[in-house]
């Protein structure tokens, strides 16, 4: 622990002995300024980052614009039904070019000197273009900055190095479960309108530990399960035991879940009391419905089942009382943005929709019933780390034993540690490149 | 219903409001009708509906009395030890009486201190209010919608609007 204790980078800040079972997180990885910079460059700089979903961008000229991983982009559809995505930054001095959320665009012109772009990206227009050389733009350098970009089950990911792996590859087991999120709608799934744009002051990789973290469920969110018994009467509550599985997903990605194993209902398709009989109905039907196209075991799976999902960095998919998709994104070691989406199934009935909206807050979302506590807990954490060089080192140990054995399961820490191994690994590699921007346009995969 | 003064609705918002900043908030719940609903829109869709939008807050009578009740609680960790709010309400109008509803605008800035932070929420508010059978308001629906882009930097909105 000497050298953690004494150097200024991440080397050394996550250690496991597994002989006496311990695992722990040095709290400088919290509050460090030099970390928080190494991660803009290494984690967000050559990782790839969720930005967005297919059904955002469903039709030819419709777009999208955001920050991913601090870098503003377009992302959209071109008239010829071709996906982009670009820079969000015109080429001749920087402007950010398009200031709408969202909308739909043939074209995109600077708002600063009147540069105009297609819609798949082309320099087609500078204002009193008579003072420029005819070839100014041969080299194509002055067309927009193109981003690489890959999708997998409708799910759009970037990433900003051009040397990265496939986005396959980095997925590993994470795949299929994005596969599985897919296949929930019949046919297939969209982002709901309204999104949750929100932020805690602490260090982003707290709320990556305690999306996945299990263990915390009981004592955080102990209101939360008294508010679900208000309604259902008795419900059940595993949070005190052992239950459900954890698994390591490759390159750092985790999943918990179980089956059958919390309090709440899910709109896609397990049914509690207080909905009523109309909506048993339709849940009834879901289910049905699932089984046919998949077998009952899939069904099973998907329909009764629950999924906390991490996909490294920065991508959290929980499947629970809601489908959320969220991404967070640090400004400072103690400040981090958060973006949640609700995903829902294309062509669901009203009935069900209205249900899934009404589930999903129930928990969920700055506004939920738990959310809230969480951040309010990563706060806590944030606000304990200035004890250093008091206390130093967080312990992750819980379930280290189970882990040899392969039994973990989501009471423990395991998937936490996955993240964290992964993210002392690409911190310490050598051959972590700074991130690539492609100067001039680079074909997406 | 006899039409609702702006006077009337003002005294009412005022009374309101004064039980949230004093931390009454299970008589705040019962200031709402069986079928009361107490709705916040997100931040970037604030003309969107609930059923088809998804909300910062979308709750029913049950789960707007449990909200109070649960704030109550010290294990509601984001409002313990309470924040300290202050609610103004400005802007106030009433512009339709139809049905025994009366629809009343206002404008809001919550301003709540808890612990080193100290944020600010500010918005517009729509009730439905109707009386009940012994003549006095009650809220079918409050929606409070923020005029802020993003939830930043409150983050959350663990105290009620």
């Amino acid at each position: 622990m000497s050298v953690a204790q004494h150097s200024t980078s991440a080397l050394g800040t996550v250690v496991e002995d597994v002989d006496q079972g311990t695992f722990r997180v040095h709290r400088k990885v919290f509050t460090s300024q030099e970390i928080f910079e190494r991660e803009k460059e290494v984690i967000f700089g050559t990782c790839w980052l969720y930005a967005a979903h297919v059904s955002e961008v469903s039709t030819g000229g419709s777009f999208v614009s955001r920050n991913v991983g601090g870098r503003p982009l377009i992302i959209n559809r071109d008239k010829n039904d071709q996906l982009h995505v670009f820079f969000n930054s015109c080429m001749h001095r920087g402007a950010t070019l398009c200031r709408e959320k969202q909308g739909k665009a043939r074209s995109f012109t600077c708002p600063y000197h009147g540069w105009v772009y297609a819609d798949d990206g082309q320099l087609v227009h500078q204002h009193i273009a008579e003072s420029y050389a005819p070839d100014c733009n041969k080299d194509g350098a002055l067309h927009l900055g193109t981003v690489r970009f890959d999708v997998v089950a409708g799910f759009i990911f970037v990433n900003y190095d051009k040397n990265a792996m496939p986005l396959d590859d980095y997925l590993g087991d994470a795949k299929g479960y994005l596969e599985l999120i897919h296949e929930q709608g019949e046919h297939g799934m969209e982002v709901i309108r309204g999104s949750q744009e929100y932020n805690a002051r602490a260090n982003w990789k707290l709320l990556q530990e305690n999306s996945v973290d299990g263990y915390h469920a009981e004592h955080t969110h102990g209101t939360y399960l008294a508010y679900i018994k208000s309604r259902e009467g008795t419900v059940r509550n595993n949070y005190g035991g052992a239950f459900g599985r954890v698994r390591d997903l490759k390159n750092g990605h985790a999943v918990s879940e179980s089956v059958n194993g919390t309090p709440w209902g899910r709109p896609n398709a397990r049914w509690v009391s207080s909905w009523g009989p109309d909506v048993q109905v339709e849940i009834d039907r879901i289910y049905a419905r699932t089984v046919e196209r998949l077998g009952e075991e899939k069904a099973q799976f998907i329909c009764h089942g629950d999924r906390n999902m991490l996909i490294f960095p920065n991508l959290i998919i929980n499947d629970v009382a809601g489908l959320t998709v969220r991404t967070v994104f640090p400004t400072a070691p103690d400040y981090f943005e958060v973006t949640s989406w609700g995903m829902g199934s294309v062509g669901e009935s009203p009935l069900i929709r209205n249900l899934r909206l009404r589930n999903y807050v129930e928990f969920l979302g700055p506004g939920g019933l738990a959310t809230p506590d969480d951040q309010e807990m990563l706060e806590l954490c944030q606000r304990g780390y200035a004890a250093q060089p008091g206390p130093e080192w967080n312990d992750l140990s819980r379930g280290m034993l189970a882990e040899q054995h392969g039994e973990a399961n989501k009471m423990d820490e395991f998937q936490l540690r996955v993240f964290w191994r992964h993210w002392h690994e690409k911190m310490n590699s050598p051959d972590a490149t700074r991130s690539t921007i492609p100067h001039l346009r680079v074909e997406a995969a | 219903m006899t039409l609702l003064t702006r006077t009337q609705a003002e005294d009412f918002l005022f009374d309101e409001v004064a039980l949230l900043d004093d931390w009454k908030l299970l008589e705040w719940a019962s200031l709402f009708t069986d079928d009361g609903r107490y709705l916040v829109p997100a931040t970037d869709d604030p003309d969107g509906e609930p059923e088809t939008s998804l909300y910062l807050i979308y709750d029913d009578r049950h789960r707007l009395g449990e909200r109070a009740k649960r704030l109550l609680n010290r294990s509601a960790h984001a409002e313990f030890p309470h924040s300290r709010t202050c609610h103004m309400v400005s802007n106030v109008r009433v512009t339709a009486t139809e049905e025994g509803v009366a629809r009343v605008h206002c404008n809001f800035m919550v301003h709540r201190s808890k612990g080193p932070i100290n944020d600010e929420y500010v918005g517009r508010s729509v009730y439905d209010l109707v009386r009940n059978s012994e003549g006095a308001l009650r809220i079918k629906q409050k929606k409070a919608t923020l005029n802020v882009q993003m939830l930043r930097p409150q983050g959350k909105v663990s105290i009620i609007l």
